[in-house]
């Protein structure tokens, strides 16, 4: 274990005890530290599991679709036929549009968190936007049922349809709220604090040198943060869009419930589309032999590429704050 | 990890185990969701009366089936028979016992049209093909004189979990085109052309309710409980029937039932056309037979009294007559 | 521009307030006693209540945390006491599985519990064990890092004096720092709970459901957010208050554990 030499450096020089006492103390500690191990190798374990059960559940639609399943965009499990390319194409088409909508919100008030209001005013906001990460998903779906949707459809969708921007690719298909944007909207609402959040801390951390360099310069407030504090956060804000969409990708309840679960693609966002973990959520319980094995590797799918966007972002944000913190921070 | 999964299931077993005093002349039955309303009633009356409890869990037709295939439960209920293939995995012998019949209704809301819009086939493929859009096209109001049809996108509505429902109604499409016996087929989940999908009986009859100019089908207990509109469909001879449990039974009646008890009655000569049964299937060797039969006698005797309160229409009794004989065949 | 700026953050704002206030009179105007006194009634039936679905939620949380602190708490310990390429590899790696979307836990947990479960006894496939396990696994990450971050608050001297003192590795921690970061724990706890109480996609096929009354762990269980997903989703009036209702008891739930996890955090920080 790497970790026996920690322990014992941690351990200070004690004073010299009985035998006996060293010894009963020594078991205690070796008991100790291979319960702290276990507890903490189970992390790594579960992580290995997941992978591991995810790829041996999947086996069987491995063995009959190949990497056909990716390109795939027939989902017909009366024929035991199965691609996911719907599937996938929507989850990253609703969580791009997310991110159009959530992104120009959330930097927006982060600026306005970090740069521009008063620390009266600061906290109260910063926990209300904080607070719409805590409200789960499902409830989410609810609104968007019941108040979402009827909204978008009588206020948007309805007099675009009827209108001359309906000739537009994006704007066709039955305004009837189960669809794309109804989606889309409710994933910027979910992922907006996390996009607020990380990006306030990381305007935060750049260092007050920086703007008073700009200020000396005869730059005004708006210059400073557009010409140099933004750039400089760049990186990190890019890690905090990812991170985003890392979340808009893997969320269910809420998207299964007003997206219309149709598995086709289309680029309207009046039309109805699926994705990953929707599919999963409606059609797991009941499925069995190829059917669940198609399903699992679709979960299969969605892990791997949330962890690899998440990986990125905690990268991106991780080396951002790195730097900022060899400059020093602005408080 | 094997391994792992193995602890926990023995986890859960034991779990079972200590909590469980079910002893081993209780029954155990999974599968289809449709038939569980009238299966719990029929538990729970069973219970009563001879203090025999009985465990039925409605995770869906296909899993009953797998269940039933692996030997872990004593029947499944199901709305589509066995497959060949299916037959051919199990562990022996099955046969099917129809339990109840149910017409599947086809419900639309269109404000100011009430029940009684005549649909054939044909035009019903045609509508969930997409190829029919509006509901002013010439087809339907051809079929619906007077009616004030409006041009409107019909929005196409089903089921996005897999189900009996499904099965019965993309087999009576398949009937009736051959457009669509090619392109989509029948099964418990197909691959639309076209419309959204709503979870469940209740799902798509709640997207129905909301939703103007939509078309869906739904078990008839769901239009008659909400009193949500349905339509009237052409028997192929050109006489409208509405759905019914007179009219559902009359399907049954006038089909000609194979040898197995394995036929669906979609597209029957009299009746409504798109009625179906649902089959509580179990192994011709049992060992419970004694219980299983004294079991499936109540149910297709005693029973099916409670069939009309709870909107499924009763299996005729030439059908039942011959159900007995197969239930004495048991062993 | 800084017009611009101010409008965003009212618009974030107006989310906010346009999403409780709705869940919150709706869910007011819906509420009555009956609602925790009673079970669900078939669909379409006048009346029925959440009763079963709360104490199967409160059963899921209870599982979970019988699976989910031990490991979370420990971990957090083991982060504390060792630094080291592992320890650091293994922060990483916590970071990871609480990115891991929470259906993809609920298909680990349907892969090694629901199937194994099916395949051993007759009958059994979903459970509420099942369903604890997938939430259980949920919490691990925000209890490990939140055990983490608190116990190194804890000021080495106090770890420093105990060692010196005699006594061993263990008996430091179990006796002095545990319990000077006891309140920093509970909030690590009360968070993570607040996170998997409104947990839903994992349940579909874990706990799944119950139209019964239900407490045996190996049998399938209701919960809240199950009743809220199906209720919101159905045609029936009376259900859509119950959804709403039910919304609005999850979202007190996880009101009340953010504020009590909030209130621990402050009394640790004060002692």
């Amino acid at each position: 274990m790497p970790s026996e030499a920690a322990v014992i450096e941690a351990v200070p020089a004690a004073p010299p005890k009985s035998r006996r006492w060293e010894t009963r103390r020594n078991i205690g500690d070796k008991v100790y530290k291979w319960i702290l191990t276990v507890a903490a190798v189970s992390v790594l374990l579960i992580i290995a599991g997941t992978i591991y059960e995810l790829t041996m559940g999947s086996r069987q639609s491995i063995a009959a679709f190949g990497l056909r399943f990716f390109s795939d965009s027939n989902w017909d499990p009366g024929r035991h036929l199965f691609g996911a390319l719907p599937f996938i194409l929507g989850t990253l088409y609703s969580s791009f549009w997310a991110l159009v909508l959530a992104l120009p919100i959330g930097l927006f008030t982060a600026i306005f968190l970090s740069e521009m209001a008063p620390r009266w005013l600061e906290r109260p906001v910063s926990f209300m936007v904080e607070l719409l990460a805590a409200i789960p998903s499902v409830v989410y779906g609810l609104w968007g049922l019941f108040v979402l949707q009827p909204f978008l459809v009588k206020y948007f969708e309805g007099p675009i349809a009827n209108g001359p921007l309906a000739a537009l690719p994006i704007f066709g298909g039955t305004a009837n709220g189960y669809d794309m944007l109804s989606a889309s909207v409710i994933l910027a609402i979910m992922v907006l604090p996390y996009i607020t959040a990380v990006s306030r801390d990381i305007l935060r951390a750049i260092p007050r040198t920086v703007r008073e360099a700009s200020y000396a310069l005869g730059a005004t407030s708006w210059e400073t943060i557009k010409g140099v504090v933004l750039p400089y956060a760049r990186a990190g804000i890019i890690g905090a869009v990812m991170l985003g969409f890392g979340r808009a990708l893997g969320e269910t309840m809420a998207v299964t419930m007003v997206i219309g679960n149709a598995p086709i693609f289309k680029t309207d966002l009046f039309s109805s589309g699926y994705t990953l973990a929707s599919v999963i959520a409606n059609e797991l319980a009941e499925a069995s032999g190829l059917y669940r094995s198609a399903l699992i590797e679709i979960g299969l799918c969605l892990f791997l590429i949330t962890l690899v966007v998440n990986a990125a972002a905690k990268l991106l944000i991780y080396y951002t704050a790195q730097d900022l913190n060899a400059t020093g921070g602005k408080k | 990890m094997r391994t792992f999964s193995k602890t926990l299931g023995c986890a859960v077993l034991a779990l079972a185990a200590m909590a469980s005093r079910a002893s081993s002349q209780d029954l155990t039955g999974a599968g289809s969701t449709f038939v569980n309303p009238i299966m719990t009633k029929w538990i729970y009356d069973y219970r009563q009366a001879t203090g025999i409890s009985i465990n039925y869990q409605a995770v869906g037709s296909g899993a009953g089936i797998s269940n039933l295939i692996d030997g872990t439960i004593d029947f499944a209920g199901s709305d589509a028979p066995m497959t060949a293939e299916q037959k051919g995995r199990a562990k022996g012998d099955v046969i099917h016992l129809p339990d109840v019949i149910g017409p599947v209704a086809i419900s639309y809301n269109i404000p100011g049209i009430g029940t009684g819009l005549g649909f054939s086939g044909p035009i019903l493929a045609d509508i969930f093909l997409g190829k029919i859009k509006y509901w002013d096209d010439p087809q339907i109001v051809a079929r619906n004189p007077g009616k004030n049809l409006p041009h409107e996108q019909i929005f196409v509505v089903h089921r996005s979990d897999g189900s009996g429902t499904t099965a019965i109604f993309t087999d009576y499409l398949s009937k009736v085109s051959p457009e669509w016996k090619s392109k989509v087929g029948s099964a418990t989940t197909v691959s639309w052309p076209t419309g959204l999908g709503g979870k469940g009986s209740a799902g798509v009859a709640a997207i129905l309710q909301q939703h103007p100019f939509s078309i869906g089908y739904v078990e008839f207990a769901y239009v008659e409980e909400n009193k949500i509109p349905y339509a009237a469909m052409d028997d192929g001879t050109g006489n409208y029937v509405y759905p019914s449990a007179e009219s559902a039974m009359q399907a049954a009646q006038s089909s000609t039932i194979a040898e197995d008890l394995c036929t669906m009655i979609t597209a029957a000569p009299k009746g409504y056309p798109i009625s179906g049964m649902s089959w509580l299937i179990v192994y011709k060797k049992s060992l419970k037979a004694p219980e299983l039969r004294k079991f499936l006698k109540y149910v297709l005797t005693t029973g099916q009294k409670d069939t009309k309160a709870l909107w499924y229409a009763s299996i005729p009794p030439e059908i039942v007559s011959r159900e007995l004989k197969l239930i004495d065949s048991i062993e | 521009m800084a017009g611009v700026a101010a409008s965003a953050t009212i618009v974030a704002v107006t989310a906010l307030v346009f999403v409780l206030l709705y869940i919150l009179i709706g869910g007011i105007g819906s509420m009555n006693f009956s609602i925790f006194t009673q079970g669900p009634v078939p669909m379409g039936q006048e009346g029925g209540g959440l009763r079963n679905a709360i104490i199967g939620t409160l059963i899921l949380i209870s599982i979970a945390c019988v699976i989910g602190l031990p490991i979370g708490i420990l971990g957090g310990v083991y982060q504390l006491e060792t630094n080291t390429t592992f320890s650091r590899t293994l922060r990483f790696f916590t970071d990871v599985m609480n990115s891991i979307p929470s259906i993809v836990m609920g298909i680990f947990a349907y892969l090694i519990v629901v199937l194994p479960a099916a395949e051993i006894s007759p009958g059994h496939a979903f459970s509420a064990f099942a369903g604890g396990v997938a939430l259980g696994f949920l919490m691990i990450p925000t209890v490990m890092r939140t055990t983490e971050e608190i116990l190194r608050l804890v000021p080495v001297a106090l770890r420093d004096a105990s060692l010196a003192l005699g006594a061993s590795q263990w008996r430091t921690t179990l006796s002095v720092i545990l319990p000077s970061a006891r309140g920093g724990i509970i909030t690590g706890i009360l968070l993570a709970l607040a996170r998997i109480a409104g947990e839903t996609a994992p349940l579909l096929f874990t706990a799944f459901g119950n139209l019964d009354f239900n407490v045996r762990l190996d049998r399938p269980i209701d919960a809240l957010p199950l009743n809220i997903f199906n209720y919101a989703t159905s045609p029936y009036e009376n259900l859509h208050h119950l959804a709403l209702a039910g919304a609005i008891i999850l979202l007190a739930i996880i009101l009340v554990l953010s504020i009590a996890a909030r209130w621990a955090l402050k009394g640790q920080l004060q002692d």
